[in-house]
């Protein structure tokens, strides 16, 4: 049997490189797959947890997180298609059409 | 046995996949390794007998949302980014940040798994069928969040559809 | 090592099982192409493939070797590891997806409890195959065919999930062992309680595995080969075998759910017990037919290839009839379930195959729009009725106490009045489209 606290680092792991990506590279479509990958990791955690409890309600959390992760990726893809037909730019540091 | 052998591969693709998601300068690369660290994250949530999560994970996530990352990454064409700068000027930052965040929440588990009771999980027999008791709980307790859930998606849905929009 | 000793000879079953699978498989496959070719030369009024082998027997095994000895060709500015790896993703899924499929009472690799939900997300995960495949060639066609398959892969993903989760509303369970017990317990196949919800389901399968008249993405007319043109050789011979695996595994599902399974017609009554020879009566009469023919070949060696199937058959007849003739509680009468269970799935499978070739060689192919048109306008608003439709029939029957037979008819009538409104309308929109581009 594998301890819960060996989940919780895995999870850990996940989380940081998540974090690693989206803190750090330029391109916005690498920073959403960051983005899932950070929730991923949360998802890894909560379902560790449900079965050292014994119930379902951890499942059932993941299984919203993923549906959320769903409409967030097809929402900020959707953006990520506009701004690029009007500024032709897939880099976070250009996009700075509201900086003063 | 055949269990650690288990966890400890899937664990083992799960950070190498995301460790090269980060760090590669071909996007699609990147979304194949993010594919393979979705269905090494899939194989663990089987690996803890949760076999509905494990399915939804797979036609969810590896087969809906990456599909629709990879649409969107042919549809735009990528060979400008191949040769520019990948990381951003403050990189050193950044991952020092999230190095200090892992270590903190490394050394909380690990203070804490002796205080709390981070034991064995519950014993594999004692659960019901992971669709059964998903079903169960899903559709009596959480009803309201469901119904709110399948309004999130609607409008995501239209949200995406005229975002992406020529004219609107 | 003490370890993997002891995992052998747990899981000995399983492992077999799986081994037959992937070994016999591509032969299978080969055989489906071969048995295509003859119903689209039938269809056509000539002859088809006869020269390799007597009636064309061994024109799989020459198409194996030629496309093995081809040259493999990469394109210049192609990826070549994603353009390597492509075709086994296709692959993979494909074989990975019949795992949890239940070939006969004997013959299942892993029962899961997801088992029929654990098929259509695995043989999902074949798109990724098509997509990279069509992106990494590097060429307009494959990323456009490519794009276009994907698009239709998903569009009609849904509508068969909905179809599936209307009969398993009457399943009860997603374990496919489970489903065909139910079906045996209700002694009726679910195609009789939800026609509708199989109708759906046979079109969806249609447009999963890229088949006429849904085949745009792939026809040589329209885009070259789609994804498959920059692929010669080995490579092409991989994303044909998965196309032709995911043709059995598609209609496997569909056996599963709506057909029975492996029960016989009528499998609860036994008044229809005669219908237990109908395996070994085939066998016999198909092994009859190769001896009548095998006189008329004009080579001695086809001669006794053909009369060497023949006797094969007879073989395969013996075994199918010997279960029947023992005593009741031996153990030969006691390998009956899986013998002819195996028989009547892969009869099954193989007459799907055959309504699929049908449908390929009688109707012209759709165009792009009208396929999309078809698959979100017309079958997943149907598909949503046909759920809902189960439901008020499942709720008619188990609360109020009708009977099953004016519960399900009614729902089924009323499903299909919905599908009527729905198709008129989506005619009236044609003509609207058809006057504003003969105006414009």
């Amino acid at each position: 049997m594998i301890p819960t606290s060996h989940y919780l680092f895995l999870s850990l792991g996940l989380f940081t490189v998540g974090v690693i990506g989206v803190v750090t590279r330029r391109n916005v479509i690498i920073i959403l797959m960051s983005i899932e990958l950070m929730l991923n990791a949360v998802n890894i955690n909560l379902v560790a947890f449900s079965r050292l409890v014994g119930s379902a309600e951890g499942h059932v959390f993941a299984i919203f997180i993923i549906t959320d992760a769903a409409a967030e990726a097809a929402v900020g893809l959707g953006i990520i298609i506009a701004f690029f037909r009007n500024r032709e730019t897939l880099l976070g540091d250009e996009m700075d059409l509201l900086k003063w | 046995m055949l269990d650690q052998i288990v966890f400890y591969f899937f664990a083992a693709l799960a950070v190498i996949s995301a460790v090269l998601v980060v760090t590669r300068r071909n996007v699609v690369q990147s979304a194949i390794f993010l594919i393979t660290a979705l269905l090494a994250t899939a194989g663990i949530f089987l690996q803890l007998h949760a076999e509905f999560l494990f399915i939804v994970q797979v036609i969810l996530y590896a087969g809906g949302i990456m599909v629709l990352f990879v649409f969107v990454i042919m549809l735009i064409n990528m060979d400008v980014s191949l040769h520019q700068v990948q990381f951003n000027r403050q990189w050193w930052l950044g991952l020092l940040l999230a190095l200090v965040l892992g270590a903190q929440l490394t050394v909380a588990i690990a203070v804490g798994r002796s205080g709390l009771p981070l034991g064995e999980p519950a014993p594999a027999t004692m659960l019901e069928p992971s669709t059964e008791l998903v079903g169960r709980v899903l559709f009596n307790e959480y009803m309201l969040p469901f119904e709110i859930a399948s309004i999130l998606l609607l409008v995501a849905m239209i949200g995406a559809v005229v975002m992406a929009k020529k004219k609107v | 090592m003490h370890a993997l000793i002891n995992f052998v000879i747990t899981y000995w079953v399983p492992l077999v099982c799986a081994l037959a699978i992937v070994a016999v498989l591509p032969l299978a496959a080969g055989y489906i192409v071969l048995m295509e070719r003859k119903v689209m030369a039938d269809m056509q009024a000539r002859l088809g493939p006869m020269r390799v082998g007597p009636h064309g027997l061994l024109q799989p095994i020459a198409d194996a070797v030629k496309l093995l000895l081809k040259e493999d060709i990469i394109p210049e500015e192609a990826d070549k590891a994603i353009f390597w790896v492509a075709p086994l993703i296709s692959v993979t899924a494909g074989m990975l997806a019949m795992s949890a499929l239940a070939i006969g009472p004997w013959f299942q690799i892993a029962d899961l409890n997801i088992g029929l939900l654990f098929v259509v997300g695995i043989g999902a995960l074949g798109i990724f195959g098509i997509v990279l495949g069509g992106w990494s060639s590097n060429s307009h066609y494959s990323l456009l065919g490519a794009l276009r398959s994907a698009a239709q892969l998903v569009s009609y993903e849904t509508a068969a999930g909905m179809a599936i989760v209307g009969a398993l509303l009457l399943a009860g369970t997603l374990s496919t062992r489970e489903i065909i017990e139910t079906q045996a317990d209700y002694g009726v196949w679910f195609v009789f309680a939800a026609p509708v919800g199989f109708f759906i389901y046979v079109v969806a399968s249609i447009a999963e595995t890229n088949r006429a008249p849904f085949d745009l993405p792939e026809a040589e007319s329209e885009l070259v080969a789609g994804y498959m043109t920059e692929y010669s050789g080995f490579r092409w011979a991989l994303y044909f075998l998965a196309e032709y695996t995911n043709m059995v595994v598609v209609a496997s599902i569909a056996t599963t759910l709506f057909l029975g399974g492996w029960l016989r017609p009528f499998a609860g009554t036994r008044a229809f017990d005669f219908l237990d020879f109908l395996p070994s009566v085939l066998m016999l009469g198909v092994a009859g037919y190769c001896f009548y023919r095998a006189p008329k070949q004009p080579v001695k060696v086809q001669q006794m290839v053909l009369a060497a199937v023949g006797g094969l058959l007879i073989l395969v007849a013996g075994i199918l009839l010997a279960p029947l003739l023992a005593p009741g509680g031996s153990m030969v009468a006691s390998a009956k379930a899986g013998l002819h269970g195996a028989f009547w799935f892969l009869l099954k499978v193989g007459l799907y195959l055959y309504m699929f070739m049908w449908l390929r060689f009688t109707f012209p192919r759709y165009r792009f729009d009208q396929l999309m048109r078809l698959g979100w306008q017309f079958l997943i608003p149907l598909s949503i009725v046909n759920v809902m439709g189960i439901g008020v029939a499942l709720v008619l029957h188990r609360q109020y106490g009708w009977s099953h037979w004016t519960a399900f008819p009614l729902t089924t009538i009323l499903t299909l009045a919905v599908a009527g409104l729905l198709a008129s309308a989506g005619e009236k929109k044609e003509k609207e489209h058809a006057i504003v581009g003969e105006e414009a």
